[in-house]
């Protein structure tokens, strides 16, 4: 049985539809990442899945529970962390400790298990009395991690995990995850960093409350096959992105950095081609060649095509 | 998941952060008792040299002694002698005196042959304190003359009749017979003479307001800012359990800062707490519950801090100080103001609680208020939790 089976779940708000018609199911021990731009619906789903929220239509199961019909049963399946670490700032990590595990009803020899394992994992021994306020943001995310499976959830939540944090603390947290991945825990993350989507085993992308493409990274990059990606740089990228816009066979244009990519609508065309026109058009051009698609391709394709 | 035991969790947390934050602990716990102190000794204080006019209308030697009486006595100095009774009004109104001495027409008469007279002593009462002293002064200065002038009248007979040597002795003992002068005093703006005894139950209401009001629905929105709150709704914890966790810390300072003001002026005050404690704690935990309701309706109105603050202030804070007969006697509102008043849980609370500490007086007398009181706690109560279930989930 899969851990999360979700089917056309939508949730209005008003006459503004939230989340429209999202159906999926995540397996056991999957990381299941959930892509989608500011406003896109992401939160609202997690909170109808945690049974914060009532679908205003549509079914979802999630570790065998109705949220539906028994929104409380969910509660305590599942562990929930969002971008915010929501801890009491101005109480030490033991103390937030103690407090989220008296809130999940763990006895004293399992909280003090669980205690030396979270602050194990999220590397925080010999700081049990530092105030959570006090910590960098680095390890209270891991906190607010630790806090959030301490009653040992099979299925754990995430929403914008990794905000506000250094590279190396994220690393160090994708790594966690993996490893929670690895012991059969069922995760579903939220993101906007499309380098962190790479980690997930599947991806639903999520554009205006609507599902827009699902499946692993390669699937999704199969999206664009046949439609070759031309990496173009040039000392004034802007000039060259212009240029590139007004051939009949590029399809469109986006900025990654200082270079520009370029969708073409068929295969076949050569960038050596390319090159000469741009050059023609006045665009010093110091490369140009076809590159694999990257994940952030997709995406402004996905969502590009659905606004139009 | 025990209701109890995720109860215990959310209370022990609270008081924890409650302990972390020093500063508000102690404006909770003694911010009170410094109200009481200040205002309790500044009104305290001797008054000397209180400013008095006389009016006297009888012009006599007699009563030419009872203004030196006064005059002498160190407590009064005269500033003006009046001609007219509308002028009492101008120099009471204007401050220039704060006591006016009105002697009648015919009081001198009456003092010499020993027949009841009145004198009458009218005192600014803006100020309770002040106001209860110098009526004190005046009816002490009053007495002492009044007994001269008794002791004269009857020297005056027993040496005309001797049968009456008897008489004076058994009136000396007997104290029975009524004083031939009598003051009779008004104080004007405060006929109720509150004084720092009467300060008690309406610092024992700011208190609940305080604690109960404000820090609950500071606490709750505070979660909600940080995201904590949203943290305990995605896990099994109930808004039964969490709102008894949070607000019992509160109630509980709230009790025990309440008790501590009691108790302090009794100490430094003589406040005599005539009535039943039992009594005392139940009305004030009532108090108290409903303070909590109010709090915790702001917190489900309120998404800032600043927002749940400033609806504390409005609803609360300020009535319970200016509608609740607790600063201003709510006989000298304006008719539209004192009907707002009903609306206004510690008006009813401080008729109950000064019926119990200074009057000393059963249930039977305060119990419509005491109902009142019940009546708002369950209203606010279930308003409150109503609209926190139904944004719980
Ligand atoms: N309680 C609510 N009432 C009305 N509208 C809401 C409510 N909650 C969310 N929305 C709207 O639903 C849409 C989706 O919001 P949601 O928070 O799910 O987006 P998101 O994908 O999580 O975005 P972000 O990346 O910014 O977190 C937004 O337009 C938001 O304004
Ligand atoms: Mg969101």
């Amino acid at each position: 049985m899969n851990a999360i089976e979700v089917r056309q779940l939508t949730r209005r708000f008003g006459d503004f539809t939230a989340v429209d018609d999202l159906s999926f199911s995540v397996g056991r021990g999957e990381i299941f990442g959930f892509l989608g731009s500011n406003g896109a619906g992401k939160s609202t789903t997690i909170r109808m899945l945690c049974g914060l929220l009532r679908p205003s239509s549509g079914t979802a199961v999630v570790g065998g529970v109705d949220v539906g019909a028994d929104p409380e049963g969910v509660k305590r399946r599942i562990g929930y962390m969002s971008q915010r670490f929501s801890l009491y700032e101005a109480l030490t990590v033991d103390q937030n400790i103690t407090f989220f595990g008296g809130v999940y009803g763990l006895g004293r020899e399992r909280l003090e298990a669980r205690r030396a394992f979270v602050l194990e994992m999220a590397g925080l021994r010999g700081r049990e009395k530092t105030l959570t306020r006090t910590l960098s943001a680095g390890w209270r995310q891991r906190l607010a991690l630790g806090c959030a499976i301490l009653h040992e959830p099979p299925i754990v939540f995430l929403d914008e995990p990794t905000g506000g944090v250094d590279p190396l603390s994220r690393r160090r947290f994708w790594l966690l995850i993996d490893q929670l991945a690895d012991e059969g825990i069922t995760i579903l993350v939220t993101t906007h960093y499309l380098d962190e989507a790479e980690h997930c085993h599947r991806i639903a992308v999520i554009d205006a409350g609507r599902l827009a493409a699902m499946g692993t990274v390669a699937e999704l990059k199969q999206l664009l096959a046949g439609r070759p990606i031309v990496e173009v740089r040039a000392g004034e990228p802007v000039a060259a992105m212009r240029a590139l816009e007004a051939m009949p066979e590029v399809e469109k244009t986006s900025m990654f950095g200082t270079t520009v990519h370029a969708v073409l609508r068929a295969a076949g065309a050569a960038p050596g081609h390319l090159v000469g026109r741009l050059q023609e058009a006045g665009v010093a051009v110091s490369s140009c060649e076809v590159v694999e698609p990257s994940l952030e391709d997709v995406f402004l394709d996905l969502v590009e095509r659905s606004a139009s | 998941m025990s209701l109890a035991r995720s109860a215990v969790a959310v209370g022990v947390k609270e008081m924890r952060q409650i302990g972390r934050d020093r500063r508000t602990l102690l404006i909770l716990l003694f911010v009170p008792a410094f109200f009481l102190l200040v205002y309790g000794y500044a009104l305290n204080f001797d008054i000397r040299n209180v400013r008095l006019a006389v009016l006297d209308q009888d012009r006599s030697s007699a009563s030419r002694e009872l203004v030196a009486a006064f005059v002498n006595s160190g407590y009064f100095q005269l500033v003006g002698n009046l001609t007219a009774s509308g002028e009492v009004n101008d120099v009471i109104d204007h401050d220039e005196a704060r006591a006016v001495l009105v002697v009648p027409a015919g009081f001198g008469d009456d003092a010499a042959t020993g027949r009841p007279t009145r004198v009458q002593l009218i005192i600014n009462g803006d100020n309770a304190n002040t106001a209860t002293t110098v009526m004190a002064y005046g009816q002490s200065l009053v007495a002492a003359q009044s007994a001269r002038y008794e002791m004269q009248a009857r020297l005056r007979r027993v040496s005309g009749q001797p049968t009456g040597v008897g008489e004076v002795a058994t009136s000396g003992a007997g104290r029975a017979r009524p004083p031939s002068l009598t003051v009779e005093p008004r104080v004007w703006y405060n006929p109720e003479l509150r004084s720092t005894l009467f300060l008690v139950p309406g610092l024992i209401a700011y208190i609940a307001m305080l604690t109960s009001v404000v820090s609950t629905a500071l606490s709750i929105v505070r979660e909600k800012e940080a995201g904590t709150m949203e943290q305990i709704r995605m896990s099994p914890v109930g808004p039964v359990a969490y709102v008894v966790g949070k607000t019992l810390p509160y109630f509980a300072i709230g009790l025990v800062s309440a008790l501590g003001i009691v108790w302090l002026s009794m100490l430094l005050f003589d406040l005599p707490m005539r009535g039943s404690w039992t009594l005392l704690v139940a009305s004030i935990a009532l108090f108290l519950v409903g303070a909590l309701g109010i709090g915790l309706l702001i917190s489900t109105v309120a998404e800032t801090q600043q927002v749940a603050f400033q609806i504390a202030l409005l609803s609360s804070y300020l009535p319970t100080l200016m509608l609740s007969g607790f600063i201003f006697p709510i006989a000298s509102m304006p008719v539209a103001l004192q009907q707002v008043t009903y609306l206004v849980p510690a008006r009813y609370f401080l008729v109950a609680l000064r019926a119990i500490v200074l009057k000393g007086v059963g249930l039977t007398a305060f119990w419509p208020q005491l109902v009142a009181l019940a009546v708002f706690a369950a209203a606010l109560l279930g308003l409150a939790s109503l609209r926190l279930r139904r944004q719980w989930a």
